[in-house]
C-alpha cells in the first residue's frame, strides 16, 4: 500500500426516484481505524453500508477500495476483495447450524473445483479440513464451541449477535462495516461489544465502519464520526467535536423556528 | 466395536450401498415379476425426485419444470439406442454420420448418458432467464418451459411420432441400472453437500442477501444446481423410457411433475434419502390402491389420497416424513439439518 487511505469516497450520491437518500458523500478512511457513521433515522447510513457492498448502485460518484475503483461491482466481487458487513436485520442462515454458517461465511477461501468435491480428491480434503480448522478456531474465539451444532434460529438473539459478527469476520475481511451492532441489547451487553469489537480490530488488524444510533457505544468507540442527516454529510470529526457542533444538535434536536 | 455414527461418511455410504444391493438381490430372485416392477419404478421416480430435491429442497428454488429435462432425457436416448430395422418401420430418422451412421444404435449406457447431458444443456439456456426469477414467478416460468417441451414433443412429428408417441423401445432398464443411477445420484448430491458448492446452496436458499456478502454469486450456484438436476432427471428419463418400452409427450407433463414434487415433500425435501421415500411411499400406494379403487369402483381414490397425505403432511410434518427420523441422518447432518 502507497499509506493513502483504505477506503476512498468521493461525490457518492443515490436517489430513488427524485429524492435523493444520499448526496455528495465523501469518505477518506485510513487503515486501522473505527470509524462511527451516526445520524437521525432515515438519514442514508444504511443506504452508504448498500453502497459500498455493491447491494444498490450508485447515480454518481467513485468508491475506490485499497487501490481498486469497485464503484459499480457485484456484491459478491466486492466481498472477495475483502470488504465485510454486517445487517440491521440480522441475515444469518437460520435453518442450519452455528458450524455451518461458519463454513459459509468461509467460502471465499475454498478454491477446488466441482471435480474434486465429487470425487473427495486430496486437494479438497486438505481444503475442507482448514475450512473446519479455521470454524473451530472463530468457535472458540466468541465462545460458541458449545452451540456448533444448534440451529441458528434457535439461539438467544444475543448469540445470534455474536454469530453474525462472528460470521462476517470469518470472511477475513480488511474493512468490516457493522450496521447497528448494539441493537436489541442492553447496556451491558452493548459495553461487552465495544470491548469484543476493540479485541476484533486489535487480532484481525481491521479498519471499522460502525453505524450505530446508540450515542454512548459509539462515542466510546469510535475514533472519528461522521454525522449525516438527510443524506447529506453535515459534519465530521472526533467524538468530542462532533458532540459539541450546533448542527448536529440541531439535526438530532430540530430548532425551534424550523416548524416555519 | 466403533459406535456407526463414529465412522467416517465414505464407509457408512458403502455400507449403505451394500445393504441396498443385498435387499435387491434378495427381493429380485425372490419376489415375483409385478413386485419387482414396482421397485423398478420406485427407483426411476426416486432418481427424479432426488435431483428435484437438489434445486427444490437444497438451493430454495421451486421448480415445476422438471418432468421436462425428463422427456428431453427421455426422447434424446430413444432416439439413439432404437434398433435400425425398427427405425424405418417406424418413421423416425436414421442416425447421421456423426452419431453412428445410419446402420448403428447405441448401447444404453451412453445414450442414458447423452439424454442427460441434453437435459443438463437445456437446463443451462432455460435457467439463464428463468432463474433470475423469484417465488412463484420462477415455478410458473419453469412450468411454462415444461409445457414448451411437450409441445415441442408433440410438434417434431419426424422426430417423435408426435402424438402418437414411440413405441417398441428395447428394454434395458433392470432393477440393477436403476438402482446403480439411483446411487450415482444420491452419491453425487452427498458430496456436493459436503462441499463448498452444496454449502453456497443452502447459503443461497436461507438467505441470498447473507450468501453475496460472504462472496458467493448466486446465479452461478443457482444454475449450477439446475444444471446437476436436469441431468439426473434426463438420467430418470432415459431409465423410464427404457422401462416402460413407450413414450408420449403427454406422459412427461403437468401429472408427472406434480406426481415428483409431491413425492419430495412427503419425503422430505432438504434431506438425502427423503425422495427415496417419498418415491416408494407414492408409487407403493398407487399400486396398493389400485385393486381398492376397482373393487369399489371409486376412481380418482389414489389422487385422493395423495391430496390429503400432501396436506397432512404439510400441516403436521412440514419437513416431511424422513426429515426428522432419517435413519441416514449422518448424512445431511453436517450440512445443519441436525435437530
Amino acid at each position: 500500500m502507497d499509506g493513502g487511505p483504505l477506503l476512498q469516497i468521493e461525490g457518492l450520491s443515490k436517489a430513488f426516484g427524485g429524492l435523493w437518500a444520499v448526496r455528495d458523500y465523501r469518505l477518506a478512511l485510513p487503515e486501522g481505524v473505527i470509524y462511527g457513521l451516526i445520524g437521525p433515522n432515515g438519514a442514508g447510513k444504511t443506504t452508504i453500508f448498500n453502497l459500498i457492498t455493491g447491494f444498490l448502485k450508485p447515480s454518481g460518484g467513485r468508491i475506490v477500495f485499497a487501490g481498486t475503483d469497485i464503484t459499480g461491482w457485484r456484491p459478491d466481487r466486492i466481498a472477495h476483495l475483502g470488504i465485510a458487513r454486517t445487517f440491521q436485520i440480522l441475515q444469518l442462515y437460520r435453518a442450519l447450524t452455528v458450524q455451518m454458517n461458519l463454513e459459509i461465511a468461509h467460502h471465499k477461501h475454498t478454491r477446488y473445483g466441482l471435480f474434486s468435491a465429487l470425487t473427495g480428491l486430496p486437494l479438497y480434503r486438505r481444503q475442507e479440513r482448514e475450512v473446519r480448522d479455521r470454524v473451530g478456531e472463530f468457535l472458540e474465539l466468541f465462545g460458541l464451541t458449545r452451540y456448533r451444532n444448534v440451529r441458528v434460529g434457535t439461539l438467544p438473539y444475543g448469540l445470534q449477535r455474536k454469530l453474525d459478527i462472528a460470521c462476517a469476520l470469518a470472511t477475513e475481511p480488511r474493512l468490516l462495516l457493522l450496521d447497528e451492532p448494539s441493537c436489541g441489547m442492553n447496556p451491558r451487553e452493548a459495553e461487552e461489544l465495544a470491548q469484543l469489537i476493540r479485541q476484533m480490530k486489535a487480532r484481525f488488524s481491521l479498519t471499522l465502519v460502525v453505524v450505530e444510533h446508540r450515542m454512548p457505544f459509539i462515542m466510546g468507540l469510535a475514533e472519528r464520526i461522521q454525522v449525516l442527516d438527510h443524506g447529506v454529510l453535515i459534519s465530521e470529526g472526533t467524538p468530542e467535536e462532533v458532540r459539541n457542533d450546533p448542527k448536529v444538535i440541531e439535526a438530532y434536536l430540530g430548532v425551534e423556528d424550523a416548524v416555519a | 466395536m466403533r459406535r456407526w455414527t463414529s465412522l467416517p461418511g465414505g464407509v457408512k455410504f458403502l455400507i449403505g450401498v451394500g445393504l441396498l444391493f443385498l435387499v435387491l438381490f434378495v427381493a429380485n430372485s425372490t419376489l415375483n415379476r409385478y413386485v419387482l416392477h414396482v421397485i423398478i419404478l420406485i427407483g426411476i421416480y426416486s432418481v427424479a425426485t432426488t435431483s428435484l430435491n437438489l434445486t427444490n429442497g437444497y438451493t430454495g428454488l421451486f421448480s415445476l419444470g422438471h418432468a421436462g429435462f425428463m422427456a428431453v432425457g427421455a426422447y434424446v436416448a430413444t432416439l439413439l439406442t432404437f434398433p435400425v430395422r425398427l427405425r424405418i418401420a417406424y418413421n423416425l430418422p436414421l442416425l447421421p454420420h456423426f452419431l453412428g451412421g445410419p446402420d448403428y444404435q447405441w448401447p444404453f449406457l451412453p445414450a442414458l448418458i447423452v439424454g442427460g447431458l441434453v437435459a443438463a444443456v437445456a437446463a443451462l439456456l432455460v435457467g439463464a432467464p428463468v432463474l433470475r426469477l423469484r417465488g412463484h414467478y420462477l415455478s410458473v416460468a419453469s412450468l411454462g418451459f415444461m409445457v414448451i417441451i411437450t409441445t415441442l414433443a408433440k410438434g417434431l412429428k419426424d422426430l417423435t411420432r408426435g402424438a402418437a408417441g414411440i413405441q417398441a423401445i428395447p428394454r434395458y432398464t433392470d432393477i440393477w441400472w436403476v438402482y446403480a443411477w439411483l446411487v450415482v445420484t444420491i452419491y453425487v448430491i452427498w458430496r456436493l453437500l459436503n462441499s463448498s458448492y452444496g454449502r453456497a446452496m443452502l447459503a443461497i436458499r436461507e438467505s441470498e442477501t447473507a450468501a453475496q456478502a460472504q462472496g458467493i454469486h448466486p446465479m452461478r450456484y443457482k444454475l449450477l444446481s439446475f444444471v446437476i438436476g436436469a441431468f439426473f432427471a434426463g438420467i430418470a428419463g432415459g431409465l423410464y423410457a427404457h422401462f416402460a418400452r413407450s413414450i408420449r409427450p403427454y406422459e412427461f407433463s403437468f401429472y408427472m411433475t406434480f406426481h415428483i414434487v409431491i413425492m419430495l415433500i412427503i419425503g422430505g425435501a432438504g434431506t438425502l434419502l427423503g425422495p427415496t421415500v417419498g418415491a416408494a411411499i407414492v408409487v407403493a400406494l398407487k399400486y396398493v390402491l389400485k385393486p381398492v379403487e376397482e373393487g369399489l369402483g371409486i376412481y380418482g381414490l389414489v389422487e385422493i389420497v395423495y391430496a390429503l397425505m400432501l396436506i397432512g403432511v404439510m400441516l403436521w410434518r412440514p419437513e416431511g416424513i424422513a426429515g426428522g427420523v432419517n435413519p441416514l441422518r449422518f448424512l445431511v447432518a453436517r450440512k445443519g439439518e441436525r435437530r
